[in-house]
């Protein structure tokens, strides 16, 4: 599916997919991130693995809107972003925030419940990444449908991560729980229609409304 | 901002506060430092001479901390009355009128009154305390404090014997304090309090400087609480108002979120936060890859506060 589409949007995403990281490296060599850095980085990382997440979501509903095929290739080149960052994210709090000091990482997992989600939302994401490809799609059938579409229960969790830790602002948290709430409900309606009235919302051929 | 000092500390822990801070925007000398300033924190630039330079550290000052760069201090601080945003704070305090400013004293005393700011200070000889912060968020620094025992304030106003508590009570001043404006995430004015031992203990201070000089604003100018071994919601910024009570009050964060911020919100890396671990802190000014310290009981003041809680379930009253 990615020769399909790896045409020259594929590039112009690819490419704009590596912009915050490159901005966040701009900002590192500035120091241009505040009294705290070591905490910004972390969640400028995490701030863009649910943007890439959010994005990857969108892929399908936007197919069936818009009627255009084929844009399963973009959503697996932001799916694997959404992988790329939350590894970067997960490696800015293992490594630069808490120095791979290993007992301490248990500890501070442990102890704070908001990180569970994350780690939830990371091994499915991770399970995901690794699965991507046209190998694992074609030995896993039916069933790599079914696991893909876990990122749905990525993304809710991804959105309890956010909002457990929360010390005051709301607006964002809510800002992507509506996000990923109209998004799964768009799939789940489009569901709806095609299995109660047993007809497509819009024409598309086989592969709308699911995957 | 060099903080000189005549304390007996090794000169390598009383560095430049700007210095260790951005050496690349670091000019050369106190010219370079004033400009930097004015780009930071515009007001506090105004203010000439360093208030209280060389002052001498108390004795309960920790001599063996080395103070956070300062221009982090002044550019990192919690304070919803303005923002959620720690920094632009600092930008925003600069809109609280803070003189003249006077503080009322009131409920279980003998000497209940208004007083103006000044004259209560006349009467106090102002130290150095260079104290460890520590926020519940999970961040700390060291910060060199400029005031005086609140115990010799409350004495000088006689205490009765009835009073178990002491409250305080921030300014309301919603039409600089965008924050006030609302009280959906908490009621404003913001009100803290300590158990009457606690506010006499001599750890316990009222600041009204920093590095050397007046509290800029958005660290709590003209006049914050400092309890040291507590996390630093207690220690309430811009206060008008001290009362003395019988029984204990409703603070803010307790009214807030009860079943996160207790009424003594001791540090203590046993108990956690009910969304996160309180194991750990980020020491701002630490380097990229620096492992988060390890949390100390009661902020590394246990030797002298932890009497006050002896026989007490710490879990229950966190
Ligand atoms: C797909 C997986 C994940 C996503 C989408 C995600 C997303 C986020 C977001 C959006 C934030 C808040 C940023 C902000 O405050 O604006 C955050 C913070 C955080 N995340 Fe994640 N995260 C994920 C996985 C993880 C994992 C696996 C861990 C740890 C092992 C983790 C640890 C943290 C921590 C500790 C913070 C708090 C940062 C702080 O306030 O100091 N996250 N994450």
């Amino acid at each position: 599916m990615r020769t399909q589409a790896a045409d020259k949007y594929w590039w112009l995403i690819f490419g704009c997919g590596l912009l915050p990281l490159l901005a966040l490296f701009a900002d590192i060599a500035a120091d241009n991130l505040g009294g705290n850095p070591i905490q910004a980085i972390h969640i400028r990382l995490g701030d863009w693995t649910l943007r890439f997440l959010c994005l990857t979501l969108a892929v399908t509903p936007l197919q069936t809107v818009s009627r255009w095929r084929g844009m399963s290739g973009y959503r697996q080149l932001l799916g694997l972003y959404t992988w790329f960052y939350a590894t970067l994210h997960v490696l800015a709090y293992v490594v630069a925030d808490q120095g791979l000091q290993w007992r301490a990482i248990v500890v501070d997992i442990y102890q704070s419940p908001y990180i569970w989600f994350g780690v939830l939302a990371y091994m499915i994401v991770l399970a995901l990444g690794l699965t991507t490809s046209n190998w694992a799609k074609r030995r896993l059938g039916k069933n790599w449908k079914k696991l893909h579409r876990l990122i749905y229960p990525a993304g809710i969790a991804a959105v309890i991560h956010y909002f457990w830790q929360l010390k005051g602002n709301l607006a964002m948290p809510v800002f992507y729980a509506i996000v990923i709430v109209a998004l799964l409900g768009f799939r789940l309606l489009v569901w709806f229609k095609n299995r109660h009235l047993n007809r497509l919302l819009i024409p598309l051929g086989r592969k709308t409304g699911s995957g | 901002m060099l903080i000189k000092t005549a304390k007996p500390l090794p000169a390598s822990e009383i560095t430049d506060p700007l210095f260790f801070y951005n050496r690349r925007r670091m000019l050369k000398g106190m010219l370079a430092t004033a400009a930097l300033a004015s780009g930071v924190a515009p007001v506090a630039a105004l203010a000439a001479e360093p208030r209280w330079q060389g002052l001498p550290a108390g004795a309960l000052s920790d001599k063996t901390l080395t103070p956070t760069p300062a221009a982090l201090v002044k550019n990192y601080t919690n304070y919803y009355e303005f923002t959620l945003n720690k920094e632009d704070a600092t930008q925003l305090a600069q809109a609280l009128p803070t003189d003249p400013w006077s503080l009322e004293i009131a409920g279980e005393v003998e000497k209940p009154g208004v007083y103006p700011l000044e004259d209560l200070l006349k009467r106090q000889t102002m130290e150095e305390r260079i104290y460890r912060f520590r926020c519940v968020e999970g961040w700390a620094m060291v910060v060199p404090w400029v005031g005086f025992p609140l115990g010799n304030l409350l004495k000088t106003v006689q205490p009765l014997s009835t009073a178990r508590f002491v409250s305080f009570t921030t300014i309301l001043r919603p039409e600089v304090m965008p924050g006030q404006r609302t009280k959906s995430l908490l009621d404003w004015p913001y009100v803290e309090a300590l158990r009457i031992d606690e506010a006499m203990h001599p750890l316990t201070i009222l600041a009204v400087g920093m590095y050397g000089d007046v509290l800029p604003k958005q660290n709590g100018a003209p006049l914050r609480l400092v309890v040291p071994w507590k996390y630093g919601f207690k220690s309430i910024k811009a206060i008008i108002k001290i009362e003395l009570l019988r029984n204990a009050p409703v603070t803010t964060w307790n009214l807030s979120a009860p079943n996160e911020y207790g009424f003594y919100a001791n540090v203590n890396p046993t108990v956690q936060h009910p969304r996160w671990s309180q194991s750990s802190e980020r020491l701002l000014g630490d380097k990229l890859f620096t492992p988060r310290r390890a949390t100390e009981m009661y902020n590394g003041y246990g030797e002298q506060v932890a009497a006050l809680y002896s026989g007490m379930d710490l879990r229950r009253f966190y």
